[in-house]
């Protein structure tokens, strides 16, 4: 039984990569030409001495050597979450909550548009992949080529011209409707009205991708010997196809759409952007155009850790499903 | 291994690609046959690449609209794209004088997305560029090397790859500026990774030939076997790779842009987006300032992507009854 070394073995690996993230991010932002207490002073709006910038300095712990002194002191607050303060998105606020106030809504969105997008895709790749080359699979085929070459904030930017500007069939942006007075079921339906266009967008962005995934995995394990002695041995087609070709195709497509979560939250802040939502995404392009370093920094290193999450559970699920992989 | 003669035959046909021309055989001139045998391969090539019908369709789009870039470089007027000089009436819907409309200073659409071209197809290359040098680079050192070279590359690659990929992008390009040299370095120098891990995988298999272990033995260098023996190897995959990056560093190109990250002296269709967006052009119903830049994007990267998957196919015998 290899199991426990797998995992551990996945587990540090995961360990290592967000070690390394940290180190990369941490000098990258001591790159920046900007002078942080400078920075500080502008966006609070107050006049300080030169004397009283130099006890910020400190007090920041800015007057320590970069290495090592301000990088322990920087994995010390990494690990308490302590990102330091926004400074202009929402100044003084921490940069930790400023994420966690964003989370929801993009969670909502992200969550449920992924996980539609997973169901949809595998489904089109197993018809696509067992009647290959019939009509379903080439206009399958042909439409995910298209949806892959869309953009998916341009993809957005059409929904919003036809469905919002356009029909006037659902609102153009936010989270809810601005008088923001609907209660229970309403609040529901408001926020879900709201919420429409950019899941739309997200979920037929990836589609494409992950029916090219599934597709091309059950065509591998279709030219598996033990699927022409499952035939062999008379099971039905519909046998073959649920209980021996598609269990098997579903174990790398788990890890490759785990892989492709990186793009999907890159694809988060460019669809929140289009329809204004206020998510994390959004929060994303704010910090951009106030260049709210401490925001940026905190939100790459969430975004990262987020991925990696992501990438770890697809190998544990993948070791679980899959007790070849656990002892290779 | 054991292989069967119909099988050895097929091979040999495929390494010495057929007869040659009698005029071409001259044994005094190498240089000669080497360059007939080249012409030979690439005509062998085209035969197979014709016969996908996606692949032309990528073709003739590409043609399109490398032409549609080169008329912009040569031919196309820079005043007609100058909000100063532009006299013509602001956002106009399409119509005979304005093919494509006009923006909210009276600039042609149609002037805007030819001279959009023009940058955006240069950094969709020069970005691949850099990232095909550094992937490949990585990828045949790693695979060559072995050991622990290969298990530390590797890591680093990986973690590249975990990355997401637009936050890194936005925080680089916050940092280092805006200007159109670091948007090709950013997209290059993320966009490695899946590069140097195919490029990788062939290395492995390619070093395992007789031939290179034979060109070992008669003395060669780690330089000459690279650039003689593996090089050649790996240089479909690393190809076919090269027209599938151009589509992801346009399509990267165009978010950064749309982010507002892009050179904003730079006309690109991304940037052409930014602004129709900002300037609320999707509130107003100006659908023709935004339809025709965010067509460019999605039919070249349908090009690139369309030829990429012809010439995967072609190399990829694996692919090939699929």
């Amino acid at each position: 039984m290899g199991g426990r070394a797998y995992v551990l073995g996945k587990v540090f690996q995961a360990f290592l990569t967000l070690v390394l993230i940290l180190i990369f991010n941490f000098f990258l932002f001591r790159i920046i030409p900007a002078d942080p207490v400078k920075l500080l002073v502008r966006s609070s709006g107050h006049n300080m001495t030169e004397a009283q910038q130099d006890r910020l300095r400190h007090d920041l712990g800015l007057d320590l050597p970069v290495f090592p002194g301000q990088f322990i002191a920087y994995l010390k607050d990494t690990s308490r979450l302590n990102l330091g303060q926004s400074l202009f998105v929402s100044p003084g606020e921490s940069v930790s909550s400023v994420f966690f106030r964003n989370l929801w809504p993009t969670l909502l969105l992200v969550g449920t548009s992924t996980i539609a997008s997973t169901a949809l895709g595998i489904w089109m790749g197993i018809y696509g992949g067992w009647r290959r080359g019939g009509f379903g699979d080439v206009s399958f085929m042909g439409s995910s080529l298209v949806l892959y070459a869309i953009p998916e904030f341009v993809l957005g930017i059409l929904f919003l011209l036809l469905f919002g500007t356009a029909l006037g069939w659902f609102p153009t942006g936010g989270f809810q409707s601005a008088t923001g007075d609907y209660t229970g079921l309403a609040h529901v339906t408001d926020v879900l009205n709201h919420m429409f266009l950019p899941w739309l967008t997200l979920t037929l962005a990836y589609v494409g991708e992950f029916y090219l995934i599934m597709r091309s995995s059950l065509l591998d394990v279709l030219g598996e010997d033990y699927i022409t002695l499952a035939r062999a041995k008379g099971l039905r087609e519909k046998v073959v196809l649920n209980k021996h070709a598609v269990r098997n195709a579903l174990l790398p497509t788990v890890t490759l759409i785990a892989l492709s979560f990186a793009f999907v939250l890159g694809g988060a802040i460019t669809v929140e952007t289009v329809f204004s939502y206020p998510g994390v995404g959004y929060l994303e392009l704010e910090a951009i155009r106030s260049k709210d370093f401490p925001l940026l920094e905190g939100l790459f290193l969430f975004f990262a850790a987020a991925v990696i999450v992501a990438n770890l559970v697809a190998d544990l699920l993948y070791g679980y499903l899959d007790p070849r992989v656990r002892t290779a | 291994m054991a292989r069967t003669k119909a099988a050895a035959a097929a091979a040999e046909q495929e390494i010495l690609g057929g007869s040659l021309d009698a005029k071409d055989l001259d044994p005094k001139n190498p240089r000669k046959i080497r360059r007939a045998r080249r012409r030979q391969a690439m005509g062998r090539f085209w035969k197979q690449y014709r016969r996908s019908a996606m692949g032309m369709l990528g073709l003739v789009i590409l043609i399109f609209f490398i032409g549609m870039a080169l008329f912009a470089i040569f031919f196309a007027n820079p005043a007609a794209t100058d909000p100063t000089l532009t006299k013509g009436p602001v956002l106009a819907p399409p119509s005979r004088a304005y093919p494509l409309g006009t923006d909210d200073t009276g600039i042609s659409v149609l002037s805007l997305v030819i001279a959009g071209s023009k940058t955006s197809l240069l950094v969709g290359l020069a970005a691949t560029v850099i990232s095909m040098t550094v992937g490949a680079f990585i990828g045949i050192v790693a695979g060559y090397r072995a050991g622990l070279t290969d298990v530390s590359l590797m890591r680093v690659t990986d973690m590249f790859l975990v990355i997401p990929w637009l936050a890194l992008a936005i925080v680089l390009a916050s940092i280092f500026g805006q200007s159109l040299f670091i948007i090709i370095c950013i997209i290059g120098f993320t966009s490695w990774p899946g590069t140097a891990r195919l490029v990788r995988a062939q290395v492995l298999s390619v070093k395992e030939h007789q031939y290179v272990e034979r060109g070992r033995g008669l003395g060669a260098s780690d330089w000459y076997v690279v650039t003689r023996h593996v090089l050649p190897n790996v240089m479909p995959v690393i190809l076919a790779n090269t027209i599938l990056t151009v589509a992801i560093a346009i399509l990267s190109e165009s978010a950064l842009s749309f982010l507002g990250l892009g050179d904003p002296f730079n006309i690109t269709w991304g940037t052409i987006i930014e602004f129709a967006f900002e300037a609320g052009a999707t509130s107003i119903g100006a659908w023709w300032w935004l339809l025709a830049p965010s067509m460019c994007i999605v039919l070249v990267v349908l090009g690139f992507t369309l030829c990429g998957f012809a010439f995967d196919e072609i190399i990829n015998p694996r692919l090939r009854e699929r």
